[in-house]
C-alpha cells in the first residue's frame, strides 16, 4: 500500500491506497448512509457568495495586501545557471547598503536549475532590497547540465541527480496478459501523444509575511494548505508545531502550486528572525514562472488492440514524463481505469532535467493521461468504423480497474453521455472524421473524465452557537476561490433553519480544526459533511432546549425559518437567540467527516462534448461550444459549482491551444517568463459553455452524498477538443498545445498521404 | 475605451521602462540622473520628447474624491503609490508590466494600467479605484452584477475587471457580446471565469440602462 500518488509530496492527507484494488482505506468508521430523500432549501440551490461584497469592493484582504507595522521587504537572489557549484557568497556590500536589515545565504552546495534560490535580503523597501541583491557577489563554478527531455536521455548526458539516472521508472501497473490480448485483436494501433510543460501562473504570486514574537512565528501565506504549511515550517525551523500559526485570508489562485510549504515562506521566517522585524517576501511574475512548480510534460506511447465488434483486447502505455529536478506525472489513471479491458500494462518513467521542479497542477497526470487515452480511443473507434460515443458505451464499466476491480459506489457517466450528447447535438458531427470541406471545417468530439473525490475522513469542523444566538462555522480549510466560505454557510444554515448570510464563517487558520489541503478535489466532500455533522449536533441541542422550554416532546420540535416550534402547534415557538440567551455563553459542537465503507471505489465522472472550427489555411482552432456533464454526487452550491466548471474548461482550452513553457535549450533560461509570451486564454477565446450536473446522491461516500469538483472539469477538455479537431479535419493532432503550426503540419501530412 | 486605444494612449508618451531607466530605476540610471542633476541639467531630450529630470517631486492626486498631496520619486508608479503609500490595496499587482489589467484604475474616467503609469504623470488628476466605486453602502451596478453572476473565483483579478467594465459601460450601455469580449481582452482571469464575467457585464448594462 502507498499513499495516493496525487498526494505523494503532500502531508497530512492520511489516506492509504490499495493498488491492487484501487481502494481507498481509512481507519475511521463510516457514517450512516446519505439521506437521498431529504428536501433542502439551500443545499443544491444557487447561493451567491457570502463574501461577494468584500471581493467586489476590493476589500478582501489578500496576502499581497497585508502590511504590518515595521514590516521589511525581502527579495531572493536566484541562480542564473542551470547547474553550478556555489564556491562562495559575499553578502558584505549588500549588508552595508543603507536600509538593508538582514542578508542570509540560502545554499552551500550546488544549484540545480535557473532560478534556484541562493541568497536573500530584507530591506526597508522593495527598491532597496533589489539594489542589495545586485550587490551580492556569488562565485559560481558552472557545471555541465541538461535541460531538455530529448538531451537528458542521451548517453553521456550529465546526470541531474547523483542517486537516480536521468530516466528512472517510478511506477508500473499490470493486469492480465497484454501479449495474448494483442493476438486476439482484429486491429492493433500504436500511437504517441504528448503534452507540454505548463505553468500554473496564479494571479497572486507566491509569498508570505512572517512575524516572530519570541519563539512563536505567525505567517500570513498565499496558500492552499494552512495545516501542511504549519507542520512543514515548524520542522524546517526546528520549533514545536504549536509555535507556528499559518493564516490564509484571501489568496489569488494556486491550482496546485500552493499546496505545500514554499521556499518564500521559509525565507520570510528566516529574514524576520534575523532582522527582528516582520518580513514580507513575494515572488515577481518571472520568479513564479521559474521556481514554484509546473505541470510535467508527457510523451505517451500507447498500443491498443481492438476487435471489430468494439471489444478492447489489450492496452499498453509507456509514459515518459518530465518534471525538471522533480518527478513527472504518472498517467496510469485513466488508462487502466476508464474503459473495459482485461489486459493492461503501464510503465511510467520520469526524465530528470536541470529545470525547476514540478508541482501538482489541477488533476496531475490524469489531465495529460486523458488527452492521450481518450484521443487514442477515438483513433481505435475510427479504425473499426464505430461511433466514438457508442465505442465508449460498449466499453462502459461499473467496476474500477477497467471492470476488473471493485464496484463504484455510484457512477453517473452513462447519464453524462446521454445529456451531453443531446446538448451538443452529437448527431451533427461528421459521421466519419474529416468529411467536411472548405477552408473552415467544423467537428464535434467528446471525452470522458474520472477522478477521485471522496474527501478525507477525519476532517473536523466546529459549529458555535454564541450567547446572542448567532451561529459560526469554523474549519481549518481554505477558500481558494471555489466558494468554501459560502458552501460552509449553506450547509450550516440549511441544518439550523437559518439563511447562509446568517452564518459567520471562519477558515484559513492552522489553529482551527483540521481540514486537508485545498487540492485533489478534497474540500467539499471533506468539509461539508464535517460542518453538517457539527450543525446536526447543534440542532439536536437546540431542539432539546426548545422542548424543555415549550414543554413538548423533542421529536415534536421543528427547526426552520429561524425558529423552533412544535410541529403540532406552531404557535408554541422560540427563537435560537432566546434559547442561547438562557445559556449565557457560547456552545461549541465538534463535527467530523466520517470514514468510507470498504469494498467500493469512490470516483467522480464526467463527459465533455466540444464543437470546434478549424481554419485549414491558418491552422487556427476556434472552440465554439463545450458541454460539460458531471457526476459529482450531490452539488452543494450550484452557483459556485458552475463557476468551477467554467474555470476548468477555460483553463483546459488555454492549455490545449496556447500554453507551453519555452526554455533556451542550451542554458535552461526561461524564454517566456511573463504573461505576454506565456500565452493564456483571454476573454476572446471563450466559447459557449454549458455545465450540466447529473445530481446522483452517492449513498455511501459521506452523509451528504457529495463528491469533489475541483479537478474534474479540467480533465477531459484537451481530449474533447482534440477529438473535435480530428472529427473536423480527419487527422488527429496528437500534441498539445495545438498551435497552428502543428495543425498545418498534420494537414500537410494528410495531403501527402492522399 | 477599447484595448487597442488604451495601448495607443499609453504608447504616445514616454514608456515607463525607458523613463525609469533614464530616471533612476536601476543603479546605472540613478547614477546618470544624479550626475545630470548635480550638473544642473533639468531635462533631457529623448526620441519620445523632452523628459524632465528630477529625483523627487510633490504631486497632488484626487483619489476617490479625496485629495492627497505627497512627494514621489520619479520612478514610482501609480500602483505603488496607491498600494504602498496610500494603502489602497484593491488594485492588484499581478504582472507588473501591463499584461493583465489587474491594476486597472480610472484616470479622468479612462481605464489605465496603474503599474505602467508613473505617479508623477497623474499629478493633478482625478483617479477612481475599486475602493471608490460604491457610494457608501450602495454598490455600483457592475459590482452588484459581479456578485449576482458569480463573476469571480479567487477574486484577485476582480477589481481590475470591474474597473475595465465600468469604464466600458460608461461609453456603451448596450454592448454586444463581441464588444464585451473585446473591451475585457486587456484583463486576464486565470481561474477562467470569463463566461460569468460577460454575463455580469451584460446584466450591469441592463441595470444602467434601466437607471437602477
Amino acid at each position: 500500500m502507498s499513499k495516493r500518488e496525487i498526494f505523494d509530496n503532500i502531508e497530512e492527507v492520511g489516506l492509504l491506497y490499495k493498488e491492487e484494488t484501487g481502494e481507498i482505506i481509512s481507519t475511521i468508521p463510516p457514517a450512516p448512509p446519505a439521506d437521498t430523500t431529504e428536501e433542502f432549501k439551500y443545499i443544491g440551490g444557487y447561493t451567491s457568495r457570502i463574501d461577494g461584497k468584500r471581493i467586489a469592493t476590493g476589500k478582501a484582504p489578500f496576502a499581497q495586501d497585508i502590511k504590518l507595522k515595521g514590516m521589511l521587504i525581502g527579495k531572493i537572489l536566484r541562480s542564473p545557471h542551470a547547474k553550478a557549484e556555489v564556491m562562495g557568497i559575499d553578502l558584505g556590500a549588500a549588508q552595508k547598503l543603507k536600509g538593508v536589515k538582514a542578508a542570509i545565504k540560502l545554499t552551500n552546495g550546488t544549484v540545480n536549475y535557473v532560478g534556484q534560490q541562493v541568497a536573500a535580503v530584507a530591506a526597508v523597501d522593495e527598491k532597496t532590497a533589489e539594489k542589495a541583491l545586485a550587490l551580492i557577489k556569488v562565485d559560481y563554478n558552472p557545471l555541465p547540465h541538461t535541460v531538455t527531455e530529448e538531451k537528458c536521455q542521451e548517453e553521456g548526458s550529465p546526470q541531474v541527480h547523483s542517486k537516480n539516472p536521468n530516466v528512472t521508472k517510478f511506477r508500473d501497473y499490470k493486469r492480465g496478459d497484454v501479449e495474448a490480448g494483442f493476438k486476439q485483436a482484429d486491429i492493433v494501433l500504436e500511437r504517441t501523444y504528448s503534452t507540454a510543460v505548463e505553468i500554473h501562473h496564479p494571479t497572486e504570486t507566491h509569498g508570505s509575511i512572517a512575524k516572530w514574537e519570541g519563539n512563536r512565528v505567525t505567517v500570513w501565506d498565499s496558500t492552499q494548505a494552512v495545516h501542511s504549511v504549519r507542520n512543514a515550517l515548524a520542522r524546517v525551523l526546528k520549533i514545536p508545531a504549536g509555535q507556528v500559526i499559518v493564516i490564509k485570508r484571501y489568496m489569488g489562485g494556486g491550482f496546485g502550486s500552493k499546496l505545500g510549504l514554499n521556499e518564500q515562506t521559509v525565507v520570510a521566517a528566516l529574514l524576520a528572525k534575523a532582522a527582528q522585524r516582520p518580513v514580507k517576501v513575494f515572488n515577481s511574475r518571472k520568479e513564479n514562472a521559474l521556481c514554484v512548480g509546473n505541470r510535467p510534460s508527457t510523451v505517451q506511447e500507447m498500443k491498443g488492440g481492438v476487435k471489430k465488434d468494439g471489444t478492447i483486447t489489450a492496452l499498453s502505455l509507456i509514459n515518459y514524463t518530465c518534471g525538471g529536478i522533480g518527478r513527472g506525472d504518472g498517467c496510469d489513471v485513466p488508462f487502466n481505469e476508464m474503459y473495459k479491458c482485461d489486459n493492461c500494462t503501464v510503465e511510467n518513467y520520469t526524465l530528470y532535467t536541470n529545470t525547476g521542479a514540478s508541482r501538482a497542477m489541477r488533476a496531475p497526470g490524469v489531465t495529460q493521461g486523458t488527452f492521450g487515452n481518450d484521443g487514442f480511443l477515438d483513433e481505435l473507434a475510427a479504425a473499426i468504423g464505430m461511433d466514438p460515443l457508442e465505442f465508449r458505451r460498449k466499453n462502459y464499466v461499473t467496476k474500477n480497474l477497467g471492470g476488473t476491480g471493485i464496484p463504484y459506489s455510484s457512477k453517473g457517466l452513462d447519464q453524462c453521455y446521454e445529456l451531453g450528447a443531446k446538448a451538443i447535438g452529437w448527431e451533427r458531427r461528421n459521421p466519419r472524421p474529416g468529411e467536411g470541406s472548405g477552408k473552415f471545417r467544423r467537428g464535434i468530439g467528446m471525452a470522458s473524465q474520472i477522478w477521485w473525490g471522496a474527501g478525507v475522513p477525519g476532517t473536523k469542523a466546529d459549529v458555535c452557537v454564541y450567547a446572542d444566538g448567532t451561529v459560526e462555522a469554523r474549519c481549518g480549510t481554505q477558500d481558494i476561490g471555489c466558494g468554501t466560505r459560502t458552501h460552509m454557510a449553506v450547509v450550516a444554515a440549511e441544518t439550523l433553519g437559518l439563511a447562509p448570510e446568517d452564518i459567520t464563517v471562519k477558515l484559513g487558520n492552522s489553529d482551527y480544526p483540521y481540514a486537508p489541503i485545498s487540492g485533489g478535489s478534497l474540500t467539499v466532500p471533506s468539509v461539508a459533511p464535517a460542518v453538517r455533522d457539527a450543525a446536526l449536533k447543534a440542532a439536536d441541542w437546540l431542539k432539546q432546549l426548545a422542548a424543555d422550554r415549550l414543554k413538548v416532546e423533542t421529536d415534536n420540535i421543528v427547526l426552520a425559518d429561524k425558529k423552533l416550534f412544535a410541529a403540532d402547534d406552531p404557535e408554541k415557538s422560540v427563537t435560537i437567540a432566546q434559547l442561547a440567551r438562557q445559556i449565557r455563553r457560547e456552545t461549541v459542537f465538534h463535527g467530523e467527516r466520517k470514514g468510507l465503507p470498504q469494498g467500493y471505489a469512490y470516483n467522480s465522472f464526467g463527459a465533455h462534448f466540444a464543437e470546434v472550427e478549424v481554419d485549414t489555411e491558418t491552422g487556427k482552432i476556434r472552440v465554439i461550444k463545450v458541454v460539460a456533464a458531471h457526476d459529482v454526487g450531490r452539488v452543494i452550491n450550484k452557483k459556485t459549482a458552475e463557476s468551477q466548471v467554467i474555470g476548468g474548461i477555460t483553463q483546459g482550452i488555454s492549455a490545449t491551444l496556447f500554453e507551453q513553457r519555452i526554455l533556451d535549450q542550451n542554458t535552461g533560461t526561461l524564454v517566456n517568463p511573463n504573461l505576454r509570451d506565456y500565452k493564456i486564454a483571454t476573454s476572446q477565446d471563450i466559447p459557449e459553455i454549458v455545465p450540466i450536473f447529473v445530481d446522483i446522491i452517492d449513498p455511501r461516500i459521506n452523509i451528504l452524498g457529495t463528491k469533489g469538483l475541483g479537478e474534474p472539469p479540467r480533465i477531459p477538455v484537451s481530449a474533447a477538443i482534440g477529438n473535435a479537431v480530428y472529427n473536423a479535419i480527419g487527422v488527429p493532432v496528437r500534441e498539445i498545445p495545438m498551435t497552428p503550426d502543428k495543425v498545418l503540419a498534420v494537414l500537410k501530412q494528410k495531403e501527402a498521404l492522399t | 475605451m477599447h484595448e487597442n486605444e488604451k495601448k495607443k494612449t499609453q504608447g504616445r508618451e514616454v514608456s515607463r521602462r525607458a523613463f525609469i531607466k533614464g530616471m533612476g530605476g536601476g543603479a546605472l540610471g540613478a547614477a546618470v540622473s544624479t550626475q545630470l542633476l548635480a550638473k544642473g541639467v533639468s531635462s533631457v531630450q529623448t526620441s519620445a520628447g523632452t523628459v524632465p529630470l528630477f529625483a523627487k517631486k510633490e504631486i497632488a492626486l484626487n483619489i476617490n474624491g479625496r485629495s492627497h498631496s505627497l512627494v514621489v520619486t520619479a520612478s514610482e508608479t501609480l500602483l505603488e503609490v496607491l498600494r504602498d503609500r496610500l494603502s489602497l490595496t484593491g488594485s492588484k499587482k499581478i504582472c507588473d508590466r501591463g499584461e493583465c489589467g489587474g491594476c486597472t484604475v480610472l484616470l479622468e474616467g479612462e481605464p489605465v494600467y496603474a503599474c505602467m503609469y508613473l505617479a508623477v504623470r497623474a499629478d493633478g488628476k482625478n483617479i477612481t479605484t475599486i475602493e471608490g466605486l460604491a457610494i457608501q453602502d450602495r454598490l455600483h451596478p457592475v459590482q452588484k452584477s459581479f456578485i449576482d453572476e458569480d463573476a469571480y473565483q479567487c477574486g484577485f483579478c476582480t477589481p481590475g475587471f470591474i474597473m475595465s467594465s465600468v469604464a466600458f459601460l460608461s461609453k456603451n450601455q448596450n454592448p454586444t457580446p463581441a464588444e464585451i469580449k473585446e473591451a475585457l481582452s486587456g484583463n486576464l482571469c486565470r481561474c477562467g471565469n470569463y463566461a460569468h464575467i460577460y454575463k455580469a457585464v451584460q446584466a450591469a448594462a441592463k441595470k444602467i440602462r434601466g437607471g437602477v
